[in-house]
């Protein structure tokens, strides 16, 4: 039996075997491409049937990227939960134990993981936000509201896309190694996206609009703007921001995980 | 050889290994016997690195187990009934598994021969019985060929064709040269199945011999109303002898011994049997003071 190293490259090369051969991952990914583009057609559809009825400043609001890339959101969800899961079932299931055995150092196990989920989370990131780019233009050509991807901006925006959703995977997988529940990781990831900007709009009024701005998801889904908005941050800045938060969270998961007991 | 040298956890204030001292050699099964919550399943763990140590240190072929180059070619375990994914095919979960450490695929189809489950080896792994699980836990610990195999409590829940199989299995790969350690709370099953012993209790090591050495000898229990004269007709043989219940227990002789004896000196006896003593009473013994559930099943 002839045999290699086991290194980094054999880590990754199971990871990638692991993330094929489970169904939940399958159809999460699925899920993400199907009402990403889904979503966002509708919506868009949504929008050029009641254009005649809106006003002045609401046409002049209108980002037809940002608004034909807003089913994004709801792949914000399902890769969320894969990135959870990647991690989360692995402790449940008891798996983790039989994968630290193959591969004991803590941080070549997770950065494998965090390697491969990336990989899969940009593609299918990509390819969710460019089908829902032309899927929503194409709607909204119906009313020569559209634009082409090689208008300024635009091509930024979509592959902001697919790198947003990336980040939310891997901000999810840090989440899953420091909690290690599925339920409990998906509520937290989920929490501090959708409902801690809910605690913004409370806040006084330049001040909320401040803290709203820094806030994840905005901060996050700032690259898929085209226009200034006073709500959100430049597109490259809240995409940092927001790339600062997921770098933060995988720090103290790999912190965590080295550590802990398994 | 796995060396373990003052190894020592404290789970938040509970100590459940307690400076133990302990070396595992091939050639021979030895069972690591204990009352469940003596801390075998800590040790294991701290030997695999899955959990670390409070102080002192455990190596697996002198190196601690994350420093092993290629670590499934090195040690096998089967840690516990459910250690994979249960969405996820015994194939699959043996194919990514032979790939982190750089074994050839078709590796994998041989074990899945050796534990027999070829059949299922496609089908997800949710639906296998506990009997299955178990083989496609000992299917990965097999994976690497590894010189050093631990399996924990691995009849648990087996039906006897499954133990006699698992025991085949353990002494072959002893009688390979490897080093097999398994542990068990089940005395009768370590009796037949390790060559050498290593009972911990309460987290301490309180023995480690082979299993020949740990039953004291058999002895003859013989019950007579005569006994005064029975003790002196003993002593004067210069048997070694002991008072229990209105009976005497006689050590190194054997029963046909006894009755002769008291056939000569005419004595009367009513009750003449040997007694073996069994590994379960040794180690009650032992463990007397050190079972930290007392009625706790299982």
């Amino acid at each position: 039996m002839t045999l290699r190293r086991a290194g980094f490259a054999g880590a990754v090369a199971g990871e990638w075997i692991k993330i094929w051969t489970v169904r939940s991952t399958l159809w999460s990914m699925f899920a993400t491409v199907v009402v990403t583009v889904g979503l966002s057609s509708l919506l868009a559809l949504a929008y050029t049937l009641s254009y005649d009825r809106l006003g002045f400043r609401a046409r002049l609001a209108f980002d037809p990227v940002a608004y034909g890339l807003a089913g994004l959101n709801f792949g914000v969800i399902t890769l969320g939960v894969l990135g959870v899961l990647v991690v989360s079932t692995e402790f449940s299931s008891g798996l983790m134990r039989t994968s630290l055995s193959a591969v004991p150092r803590r941080s070549r196990l997770l950065a494998a993981k965090a390697v491969v989920l990336a990989v899969v989370a940009l593609a299918v990131g990509l390819i969710s936000s460019f089908a829902a780019f032309f899927a929503s233009q194409a709607v909204f050509s119906m009313r020569r509201l559209g634009v082409g991807i090689g208008d300024p901006e635009v091509l930024r925006a979509v592959t902001g896309g697919g790198l947003y959703l990336t980040l939310i995977a891997l901000i999810s997988l840090g989440a899953g190694a420091i909690v290690r529940h599925t339920a409990g990781a998906i509520t937290s990831v989920l929490g501090v996206l959708f409902v801690a900007p809910i605690f913004g709009v409370f806040l006084p009024e330049d001040w909320g609009r401040t803290v709203q701005k820094f806030l994840p998801p905005a901060a996050g889904s700032a690259i898929l703007t085209t226009r200034e908005t006073p709500v959100t941050l430049p597109p490259w800045q809240g995409f940092g921001v927001f790339a600062g938060y997921t770098a933060l969270v995988l720090v103290v998961a790999f912190v965590l995980f080295r550590r802990r007991d398994v | 050889m796995i060396s373990a040298a003052g190894l020592t956890k404290v789970y938040g204030g509970r100590t459940a290994l307690d400076h133990a001292d302990f070396t595992v050699r091939p050639g021979v099964v030895t069972g690591f016997l204990g009352p469940n919550g003596a801390g075998k399943s800590t040790a294991m763990r701290l030997i695999l690195d899955l959990d670390r140590a409070t102080s002192g240190s455990v190596t697996v072929n002198g190196r601690r187990y994350r420093d092993l180059p290629v670590p499934l070619r090195e040690v096998g375990a089967l840690l516990e009934a459910k250690a994979w994914h249960g969405g996820r095919s015994a194939y699959d979960h043996l194919r990514f598994l032979a790939r982190t450490n750089g074994i050839p695929k078709r590796r994998v189809r041989e074990v899945l021969d050796i534990v027999g489950l070829h059949d299922v080896a496609g089908k997800r792994a949710k639906g296998y019985s506990l009997g299955m699980g178990q083989r496609l836990g000992i299917a990965a610990a097999l994976l690497g060929d590894p010189a050093i195999l631990m399996f924990d409590e691995p009849v648990n829940g087996l039906d006897p064709e499954g133990i006699l199989w698992i025991r085949r299995l353990m002494q072959s790969l002893a009688a390979e040269g490897r080093t097999v350690f398994v542990s068990s709370h089940l005395m009768s099953e370590m009796a037949v199945t390790a060559g050498h012993l290593i009972v911990i209790g309460r987290g301490r090591i309180l023995a480690d011999t082979p299993v020949a050495d740990f039953i004291p000898a058999s002895h003859v229990r013989v019950r007579s109303p005569d006994l005064p004269a029975l003790v002196r007709a003993v002593a004067a043989e210069r048997w070694q002898a002991r008072p229990a219940d209105n009976a005497l227990l006689v050590y190194g002789v054997t029963p046909a011994d006894v009755g002769d004896l008291a056939h000569r000196n005419g004595i009367r006896v009513h009750e003449l049997a040997a007694v073996h003593p069994s590994l379960e009473e040794a180690f009650m013994r032992l463990t007397a003071d050190s079972v930290e559930y007392h009625g706790g099943g299982g």
